[in-house]
């Protein structure tokens, strides 16, 4: 069974056993616009929580994917070198940005699960 | 606008509006020993406006312009014929739109101009993509050295000893400043050295220049194989834009990026600056380009327009992370560039290389017959390097009295390296004539 969690950055991470797939939410593709490029991290790369992991670009802005959590990426999205729209159109499904292989599962405790970010939402409104 | 100086009760009431005492008090916090007890010695104090016209007319005489003698100077900068029309061209108005211009509607010409001298760019150096400039040839190889280096995620460049020294020392000014590892090698007047036995699981690129600052013509095939083969990138630099007319172009030889000095058309010597900076790369690293870019695209009634593009890299979005924190280019001196190129076409500016090399040709001719003189050069474009039986400085010093300007030294370029007192770059551009080689040749066999 899975789980997801959410950042202040409006990053989420879906978790199975050790493995997180990690995205940016729909709030995030929403505020972004038309998103025409996704830089994605090397498979093996070590990320610590807070860190640069990917970069989303769209026609009015560029900006940073921080990692959740700590540790290494597993797999990144390919499919979203020829479509980066996949990030509009399907932010929390096929618009995934990278696997990683979770570090610490105790950090996840300190992400916001999905009733707690939609009110983090409805606080920035 | 007028300029109206303050007086001293201006002076008095916005020192008594910030509550300092004298102007002097705001200058407390640097050292004394640092401060100017009074005004700058041997400065002269303020004149007329005839008297300065005047004195820096004299001034300049003291002078010698280069289009005013025969002149062999080169080293990175040359003197090229730069027809009236083009300074004629640039004035005009549709030309004269803000200098950054983000605002397409009101900034075609200038958008317009800019795509086309990208699309020169792009097919003069044999690359995919290039940007609307940098500021000179030197910046363009620091800022190519700092794109390889997020390209690959490397931190060493390996730099040719016969990369001209000017571009050498701004990538190391970048390299100090930003962190990462210069290897330059030495100077090798002969025009051999070995590149690819320097390439190394840490190097990021390959600085190479062809021709390099002594003249020689390299093929980079094998060197862009080597840097492919262990994953790091190949920098062409071209100090020389016209060579591009003759030579075949670094992307062809499978260059990475090409960075390259723009001065040569269009563009006067004036006194070294301002110049205009060539930047080309593949296309699969557009996003990792420094400064400008100009597309082209429709506007919304399907008419063909320009606008800047892929902004999101630049500074003044992406903020520090920016690609680089250039965004003024050479604006006007790239439409210069774009204006010489067009009108000379295609054909025109093979035929001027041509005519340049040609110009070296007999040059070398008349000079290698001389005593004592070798010229070390297998191969040249328009400038080569000679060997002289005594100190090239001082035989520079002597052609000047004569007024000849009879090429560069070598130990200008080099003052630390060893070996270069008696070697003597020399130049011919289309402006040579054979009275002026024969000057040259008469004045050296008569100091040698």
């Amino acid at each position: 069974m899975s789980m997801i969690k959410f950042t202040k950055d409006h990053e989420w991470i879906r978790v199975e056993g050790h493995i997180g797939v990690v995205g940016i939410t729909d709030y995030a593709q929403h505020a972004l616009g038309d998103i025409v490029f996704v830089e994605l991290p090397e498979v093996g790369k070590e990320v610590t929580r807070g860190s640069d992991a990917a970069v989303v670009e769209s026609v009015k802005a560029a900006s940073e994917v921080y990692a959740p959590v700590d540790g290494e990426v597993t797999e990144i999205n390919v499919a979203l070198a020829d479509e980066p729209a996949l990030v509009n159109a399907s932010p929390l499904d096929r618009g995934w940005f990278f696997k990683m292989r979770i570090a610490n599962l105790i950090e996840l405790d300190a992400l916001m699960d999905e009733a707690e970010y939609q009110s983090y939402l409805e606080g920035l409104a | 606008m007028r300029y109206l100086p303050l007086t001293a009760a201006d002076r008095r009431a916005m020192l008594d509006e910030i509550g300092v005492a004298s102007v002097d008090d705001l200058y407390r916090d640097v050292p004394a020993a640092a401060r100017l007890p009074g005004p700058i010695p041997g400065l002269p104090g303020h004149l007329g406006e005839l008297e300065v016209e005047r004195a820096l007319a004299a001034m300049a005489a003291k002078n010698v312009p280069a289009g005013s003698v025969p002149c062999f100077l080169g080293g990175g900068a040359y003197r090229h014929h730069v027809p009236a029309t083009v300074d004629h061209l640039v004035q005009r108005g549709e030309f004269l739109t803000s200098y950054t211009p983000y605002q397409p509607e009101i900034s075609q010409g200038t958008l317009q101009y800019l795509f086309e001298f990208q699309t020169q760019v792009g097919l003069l150096t044999g690359m995919e993509v290039a940007n609307a400039s940098m500021y000179d040839g030197a910046t363009a190889c620091a800022e190519a050295v700092a794109m390889a280096n997020r390209v690959t995620k490397r931190h060493k460049a390996v730099l040719s000893g016969n990369l001209h020294p000017h571009y050498r020392d701004t990538t190391a000014t970048l390299a100090r400043f930003t962190g990462f590892e210069i290897a330059a090698g030495e100077p090798a007047p002969n025009g051999r050295e070995s590149l690819a036995d320097r390439i190394d699981a840490a190097t990021s690129c390959v600085v190479v220049q062809s021709p390099d600052v002594f003249g020689h013509v390299h093929d980079l095939t094998a060197l862009a194989a080597a840097c492919q083969a262990k994953g790091a990138l190949l920098i062409a630099v071209v100090t020389e834009a016209v060579s591009l007319g003759l030579l075949t172009p670094p992307g062809h030889m499978g260059a990475d990026i090409v960075a390259a000095e723009g001065q040569s058309l269009g563009n006067a010597l004036n006194f070294g600056g301002p110049y205009l900076g060539l930047f080309a790369a593949k296309e699969k690293y557009i996003r990792q380009m420094p400064g400008r870019l100009v597309g082209q695209t429709t506007d919304a009634d399907g008419r063909r327009g320009w606008v800047l593009t892929l902004s999101t890299r630049e500074q003044h979005i992406r903020r520090e992370k920016a690609t680089s924190n250039i965004c003024t280019n050479s604006g006007l001196c790239a439409l210069a560039f774009t204006i010489h190129l067009t009108l000379l076409g295609e054909a025109g500016f093979t035929g001027l290389a041509r005519l340049n090399h040609a110009k070296a040709v007999q040059l070398a001719e008349k000079l290698g017959d001389l005593a004592g003189v070798k010229i070390l050069n297998d191969s040249f474009f328009n400038e080569f390097t000679l060997r002289l039986p005594r100190r090239a400085g001082k035989v520079v010093n002597k052609l000047a009295k004569r007024g000849i300007l009879g090429g560069v030294p070598a130990a200008r370029l080099f003052p630390d390296a060893d070996g270069m007192s008696d070697l003597l770059l020399v130049a011919a551009t289309e402006c040579t004539t054979e009275a002026d080689m024969d000057a040259l040749a008469r004045g050296l066999a008569e100091l040698l």
